[in-house]
């Protein structure tokens, strides 16, 4: 963990506290939320350690407890999780580490420890950005969830505390660096576009998902002229320091990559 | 709420996490692969976050979220720290509710 403090300069790691920090709120809501509706303290104390993703949390909860039996609230949830898949590809080369760490790393894959990553240009920044986000961010949501739990009959509803506003801020001051680049840019309001447009009528998860069709339409439009340079799966040798990191690296990651360095400028 | 429910949504959860690492180093994605996955997730916040900023269910999640929520971009547009960010998306929407936007 020192050395994960070494490799990371202070700014960073305060902007990594303060986001942890916040979802350690948001984390109480969903403790003060599932005991207030007559759940036993287990449950939210389990499904933060074990599922440790709060949009699915929030979801299955509130269809599982309205009724909607095991299979529809599992359904929402993990639809809501899919979005994980499409990270666990882009920050792939920082859980490219022994198996023990790879199958913990995995489980602190989340919006915030992801975007963390991507903001970072240097493998081994990526990777302590990653981690030290992750790690901080399932210790203070289960503590918050805990604590939330313990105490929710009596701090009263979180929603008059404005506490709901806390996700979708931390997902979006997330989000904004990499909204710098023109194309990225327009990919993401055409997907986020067409997801609130589908929240009336789909089930819960679906329309976020749907916001893939932004970024899948405006690749189609570059497409063809790409196609030729295309390559197939190589083995597993060369793949390792293959184009697949360079491509990240140089190509996506600039644009996307965060404003940190531009915003010191 | 049931342990099977819990159980499963832990599993599958952790298996659609799993995959991405797992995947990497055997298959060798192409550049334009990465670019639009970049992308990808990028839109996937975004929505994430508008949908968790503006509704409720399938609903519009009325005036109070989406303004404290409006409030905070503005600061961390100007290069707040995160926590102020929050705290100010979260004080101002309570402060709204408390006023009687819902």
């Amino acid at each position: 963990m020192r050395s994960l403090c070494r490799t990371l300069d202070r700014s960073l790691l305060r902007d990594i506290a303060a986001v942890a920090l916040a979802m350690g709120i948001v984390g109480a809501s969903f403790g003060a939320l599932a005991v207030t509706a007559g759940e036993p303290l287990w449950v939210p104390v389990a499904m933060s350690l074990a599922v440790f993703a709060g949009g699915a949390q929030f979801a299955t909860f509130d269809i599982a407890v309205g009724g909607g039996g095991t299979a529809a609230a599992v359904a929402a949830g993990l639809v809501l999780n899919a979005r994980l898949l499409a990270y666990g590809l882009t920050v792939a080369d920082v859980l490219d580490v022994r198996w023990p760490a790879r199958l913990l790393g995995s489980h602190v894959l989340t919006d915030q420890s992801v975007a963390f990553a991507r903001a970072e240009r240097d493998p081994r920044r990526r990777r302590a950005a990653y981690l030290a986000c992750g790690v901080l961010l399932f210790a203070t949501w289960n503590a918050g969830t805990l604590v939330g739990a313990l105490v929710g009959r009596t701090v009263g509803d979180a929603r008059a505390l404005g506490l709901d506003a806390a996700e979708p801020m931390v997902l979006l001051a997330l989000v904004l660096p990499a909204l710098r680049q023109r194309g990225v840019r327009r990919a993401a309001s055409a997907g986020t576009a067409v997801a609130l447009a589908t929240v009336p009528f789909l089930p819960a998860g679906l329309p976020v998902l749907l916001a893939l069709s932004g970024p899948l339409l405006l690749a189609r439009e570059g497409a063809a002229v790409e196609d030729a340079t295309e390559e197939g799966a190589t083995d597993e040798g060369a793949a390792n320091e293959g184009p697949a990191d360079k491509g990240v690296a140089d190509g996506t990651a600039e644009g996307a990559g965060v404003g940190r360095e531009e915003g010191r400028a | 709420m049931t342990v099977q429910t819990v159980a499963l949504l832990a599993v599958g959860t952790y298996l659609l996490r799993w995959c991405g690492p797992l995947v990497h180093g055997r298959v060798d994605l192409s550049p334009r692969f990465q670019t639009v996955l970049s992308a990808s997730a990028t839109a996937l916040l975004c929505a994430m976050a508008a949908v968790s900023a503006l509704t409720t269910g399938h609903g519009f999640a009325g005036w109070a979220r989406p303004l404290g929520v409006l409030a905070g971009v503005v600061l961390a547009l100007r290069g707040v720290s995160f926590l102020v960010v929050v705290v100010v998306a979260a004080t101002i929407t309570a402060l709204l509710r408390l006023a009687g936007v819902s």
